[in-house]
């Protein structure tokens, strides 16, 4: 009895904790005794090839999955920011990003975490006469509006064009100024972990394999001799070292 | 360097000389200076627009029924039957009948969009609303709602309730049906947005569920209205002694054509009505569908 009850108990005050977390899907293991743990206002990009359990483990943090075994621990309030828009299409801009919001002042709210992300004005604009990029940054503005402790970002700009995506980029890191939050961003596009991480973490054979902290600036990121080494260390990682 | 230089296959044509590459060139479409008349041209084109060939068909009738090519016993000239009309108000046949009608399908169809729509809503939401009325609305949906009619005959009677029983019975099912498969079929990756919010339920069903199955919903209150008004003849032409159906049975038992197709007429109108009445609501709530433009 008095197990269960410690293990319910949190560890730790801020950010997210993965302990020794186990995924089944009938008879595969996604998810092999996982461990990791975001720091508050760490920015960690979880990196791998499709089909590794990268959204497995989102979903888990999410909330929207429970693991077989182990223990997840995240803060009530995270928000997600999903591959697709995922915007009510019968709302108009300042309703989809209301949908979690309580109080007088939601609709305030929702209007400056439109104005944040670029499309102040548009608050009355359907879903259908956005673009995919302003549709995604609706998306990142209805998950940030919440003031969130944990973002979960499911490969939030794959299907954006690479200039479309690029400015997302530099969105997000405008963003991140404004909102103190743990983010765990997961992608499959090594330029796009390089963009943005403050740690790239590689997944393999259902766990975390290799850590990489960086700490570069942000021209360094766009261009170096360090970045091009942690590059190619990436690639290695994801077992693609011999094909660049 | 080597210069390659890539020519367009010139096609040989009979007469020897190279034959033109077919080329399309786009421009706007008013690029042409429209003439006024061009312009009322294309205004008249298809005034009509749907309703072009029952207005012709009612001309070449009216045009063949004048020239004494049909019976007045079999088809009475449009203006005839108009004439008709007029005369069957004037009488004082035609108004009370037909407002007995419509309150007829109006009852009918207020009891059946009533039950179909809690019963549809339970079904939606609720796993336990699925296997209570879920099974049993199938299989009333298999049962045509002509073949009933005796059946409610014997159990009701002649009267009034069969009759608007009847009509909710044709109302109520499809709006279930309809209802039911547009609150499941609203996309579950929404729903599961949603609940990544922290929305709550209320939120989840007034934001998401409800404005998600609108479309559905009007499908259903399209066929529930078209079925009411298929209930309200197959009732109205047994046994009844007021409304458009009993009119319609008495101009055949006296051989008053014309009166039978005023009967028609006037529920081929109510059908009409109630299909734009959907079609308005449609364009009201439904502004959000791609398919429809900004207002």
């Amino acid at each position: 009895m008095s197990s269960t009850t410690v293990t319910r108990q949190p560890r730790q005050r801020t950010g997210a904790l993965v302990e020794k977390v186990v995924r089944r899907f009938g008879d595969r293991v996604v998810l092999d005794h996982l461990d990791l743990a975001i720091a508050e206002d760490e920015l960690v990009v979880l990196l791998g090839p499709s089909g590794c359990g990268k959204s497995t483990l989102l979903r888990l943090l999410a909330g929207l999955d429970r693991p077989d075994g182990g223990r997840v621990e995240v803060p009530a309030r995270r928000a997600i920011v999903f591959q697709g828009d995922r915007l009510l299409p019968w709302q108009r801009l300042l309703r989809n990003i209301t949908l979690g919001l309580r109080g007088p002042d939601a609709e305030e709210r929702a209007r400056v975490a439109l104005a944040e992300v670029g499309l102040a004005g548009r608050e009355k604009a359907w879903p259908k006469e956005l673009s995919g990029g302003e549709a995604q940054r609706v998306a990142l503005a209805r998950a940030l509006v919440s003031e969130p402790e944990l973002v979960l970002l499911d490969e939030p700009f794959a299907a954006l064009d690479a200039i479309t995506r690029l400015r997302m980029h530099g969105l997000v890191r405008a963003l991140r100024s404004k909102h103190h939050a743990a983010m765990l961003l997961v992608t499959h596009d090594v330029d796009e972990a390089i963009a943005l991480a403050d740690r790239i973490v590689v997944m393999g054979q259902g766990r975390i394999g290799t850590s990489h902290a960086v700490q570069l600036a942000a021209a360094d990121r766009e261009a170096s001799a360090a970045r091009e080494e942690l590059r190619a260390a990436l690639l290695a990682d994801l077992g693609l070292a011999d094909q660049h | 360097m080597i210069d390659v230089r890539l020519e367009a296959p010139a096609v040989e044509s009979d007469t020897g000389r190279p034959e033109e590459q077919a080329r399309e060139v786009f421009l706007p479409r008013d690029a042409r200076r429209r003439t006024p008349l061009a312009a009322l041209a294309t205004r008249l084109r298809w005034p009509l627009g749907i309703y072009t060939t029952p207005v012709v068909i009612l001309v070449v009738w009216e045009v063949l029924s004048k020239a004494g090519a049909l019976s007045a016993t079999y088809a009475p000239a449009p203006t005839s039957i108009v004439k008709s009309a007029v005369d069957l108000w004037r009488q004082g046949v035609l108004g009370p009948d037909l407002s007995i009608s419509l309150r007829r399908a109006g009852l009918g169809l207020a009891i059946g969009l009533t039950a179909g729509i809690v019963t549809g809503v339970l079904g939606g939401l609720l796993r336990s609303g699925e296997y209570l009325f879920n099974g049993l609305v199938q299989v009333l949906n298999t049962i045509p709602l002509l073949a009933v009619l005796p059946l409610m005959i014997v159990w009701f009677g002649i009267d009034e309730l069969t009759k608007v029983l009847l009509i909710s019975f044709g109302a109520g099912v499809p709006m279930y049906l309809n209802l039911f498969a547009a609150i499941r079929g609203v996309d579950q990756r929404l729903i599961e947005m949603t609940r990544t919010t922290g929305a709550g339920t209320w939120r989840l069903v007034s934001r998401v569920l409800v404005p998600g199955a609108l479309p559905g919903f009007l499908v259903g209150l399209r066929f529930s209205l078209a079925y009411s008004i298929l209930g309200l003849v197959a009732a109205e032409t047994v046994n009844a002694d007021q409304g458009l159906g009993f009119l319609i049975t008495q101009g055949q038992t006296y051989l008053q054509t014309n009166q039978v197709f005023v009967g028609l007429a006037i529920y081929s109108l109510l059908g009409l009505v109630a299909d734009q009445f959907v079609r308005v609501l449609e364009r009201v709530l439904l502004r959000w569908r791609p398919g429809y433009e900004v207002a």
